[in-house]
């Protein structure tokens, strides 16, 4: 009798892990194969793209035209000198404003804290694509359209994410720390620059990670705002390049892709952990 | 004599209050500089735009109502909120899906950290490249074609996935599965991870399920955050973009209300209608918000404060438990659930 139960309990262990496995191995399956197929395209010559199926491996793997043609045809050099100096600037000047900010809502107690707080949730709720209906009119008139630095102005606008991770930090920073200081003889923006910013470190990274991944992603902005793409394009919005007279050349399309996607793979694979950790951190109050 | 008077100022700026204010308002100056300038203006001048007939430069004509009125009565509009459904569906599946994927990978699994990367990776991908890697994807004979024919369906059956007015929504839907269901299911697993871990050895020595430990252990503990992503799910399926954006243009039925928005706004130059659009659905965004926050205050409670359900339930036990002896096991036996 018992060892009739062992057996049941072995037996639907056994088909319990299995299943586990098959569905994980489809879940990798899908999310893969999409990406796959285009690196698989990205290998392949024109003619050997126009006579092959698409699933068949290429016949070499070191074959680079592809890669060659995109980057030129998209002036890819050009995008991501363009991207990093966008991601430099906005990120430098984001996560000063808003460790700045969240130190004033976190540490004072002022007339107006909490109606700051309120409009910048109530921000959060507008959709952003819908704002630029008139966000547009504001660029214009403030002559921006076709500027990288007003590009970059707007990028570091609003993002209550970024301020909840730095307010939320800050909350767990003793203020006995900031009340010996002052003691001592320091300034608020002593306390602020000497003391604060540096044990701000882990969060910093995590808003760098998020907020890197969304202004390098970013191109409805860019595509509205940076219109002239032979100066002002981005790693984004060169891919717009292929939309044209290309548009079902899919071995070239593939090989852009591919190009556009290795940074953020590389970075995934380097800090995976704080990735995962900040997307959570993130949102946990967003 | 300067020399004491300068000492005398940096005194008295490097005085608390002073310096208090004076901190307080630098910090705060840029970035709320930003939040008026390119959210709280710009969403005036939109409820302003909402009344006239006008394009970005040029005349404008002031028409009352009118913008809002064909924001319901025209074919293309409000119809497109329709599209909704779909997504609102195909994010439930997500979230089922994360849910599942979520309770495997919290536990020890070979390769588990391999099939976490593979899952999320796609979230880090550029929309643009996203549009691409899926044009491509459904495609006529190419990748998904094939792959259903390996399976034994036959080119002739299989719909044109991005043409089809009857699937086309839902291949579209499904690529914004692909893309977040990763990252729903990361946050999962963190809030999962943050279970203390005694509960689940507890539940071993038990001799629990997998099922058992799910439904006894992991779900209460990451029920809030499972229901604040449904109510995230259901507003991000009202001003659903990008998906159709980037892959058909909103062609063949696809284009869904802001699709519409941003072609009536950037394309034609209606700047009126489209904002009219805008604010219509940001109230209705912002009514589903509230009843949202109401409905999760009463089935969850307020942080320390019970739900105001729980509490109703076990006064009515009392209630019950006081009137009849009788029903007195059955009321404890429900009383222990919660």
């Amino acid at each position: 009798m018992t060892t009739e139960i062992y057996w049941t309990k072995k037996v639907r262990r056994i088909v319990v892990t299995v299943l586990k496995y098959l569905t994980l191995l489809l879940g990798g399956f899908i999310a893969v194969l999409p990406m796959a197929v285009c690196v698989i395209t990205a290998f392949k010559s024109p003619e050997e793209y126009a006579s092959s199926n698409v699933m068949d491996l290429p016949k070499s793997w070191t074959y680079f035209d592809n890669f060659v043609q995109a980057w030129k045809s998209a002036n890819m050099g050009l995008a991501f000198r363009n991207s990093a100096m966008i991601l430099v600037v906005v990120l430098i000047g984001s996560i000063l404003t808003g460790s700045m900010l969240a130190y004033v809502l976190d540490r004072f107690k002022f007339f107006g804290n909490g109606l700051i707080r309120n409009l910048f949730l109530v921000a959060s709720l507008l959709p952003g694509i819908a704002m630029q209906v008139s966000v547009y009119q504001i660029m214009y008139t403030l002559g921006w359209i076709n500027s990288l630095p007003g590009y970059m102005v707007l990028m570091c606008g609003t993002d209550v994410i970024s301020i909840y991770i730095f307010i939320q930090f800050f909350e767990n920073i003793p203020k006995s720390l900031d009340e010996s200081a002052i003691m001592d003889g320091c300034t608020y923006f002593g306390v602020f620059f000497r003391i604060l910013f540096p044990l701000l470190k882990p969060a910093i990274v995590t808003v760098m990670i998020l907020k890197g991944v969304s202004v390098y992603n970013e191109y409805y902005m860019a595509n509205m705002y940076l219109q002239d793409k032979n100066r002002y394009v981005t790693v984004a919005t060169s891919l717009f390049k292929f939309t044209g007279p290309m548009g079902s050349q899919y071995n070239y399309i593939c090989a852009g892709v591919i190009i556009t996607m290795l940074p953020a793979l590389i970075i995934f694979i380097l800090c995976q952990k704080q990735i995962y950790s900040g997307l959570t951190q993130g949102a946990v109050k967003g | 004599m300067g020399e004491r008077k300068k000492s005398k100022f940096v005194k008295w700026i490097a005085s608390g209050k002073v310096n208090k204010r004076l901190c307080i308002f630098t910090f705060m100056l840029i970035p709320v500089a930003l939040l008026i300038v390119f959210t709280f203006i710009p969403f005036v001048n939109m409820v302003g735009f909402s009344f006239y007939d006008m394009k970005y430069l040029g005349d404008r004509e002031f028409v009352g109502l009118k913008n809002y009125a064909d924001v319901f009565s025209r074919e293309d509009c409000f119809q497109a909120l329709k599209l909704s459904l779909y997504y609102i569906a195909a994010s439930f599946i997500q979230l089922a899906l994360a849910l599942y994927f979520a309770s495997v990978l919290s536990f020890k699994t070979k390769g588990g950290g391999i099939f976490k990367g593979l899952m999320f990776f796609p979230y880090l991908v550029c929309g643009i490249a996203v549009g691409f890697i899926f044009k491509f994807f459904y495609t006529r004979g190419f990748v998904l074609d094939t792959v259903l024919q390996w399976c034994g369906f036959d080119l002739e059956n299989l719909p044109y996935w991005l043409k089809d007015t009857s699937i086309n929504n839902i291949s579209v839907a499904a690529t914004s599965v692909w893309r977040y269901m990763g990252q729903n299911m990361v946050l999962f697993i963190g809030a999962i991870m943050s279970v203390d871990a005694s509960l689940y050895e507890a539940a071993d020595i038990d001799g629990a399920s997998a099922w058992h430990k799910f439904w006894y252990i992991i779900f209460p503990s990451i029920k809030t955050i499972i229901v604040l992503n449904l109510i995230l799910a259901i507003t991000g399926s009202l001003s659903v973009f990008e998906p159709p954006y980037v892959i058909t243009n909103g062609e063949f039925g696809t284009g869904t209300y802001f699709v519409i928005m941003d072609r009536l706004a950037h394309a034609s130059q209606k700047v009126g209608l489209a904002s009219a659009m805008a604010i219509v659905l940001l109230v209705i965004i912002l009514i589903a918000t509230v009843l949202q926050k109401v409905a999760f205050k009463y089935f969850f409670g307020d942080g320390d404060e019970e739900a105001i359900r729980t509490v109703r339930k076990r006064k009515k036990l009392e209630r019950q438990r006081a009137m009849a002896q009788g029903m007195q096991s059955d009321a404890a036996k429900g009383g222990a659930g919660i």
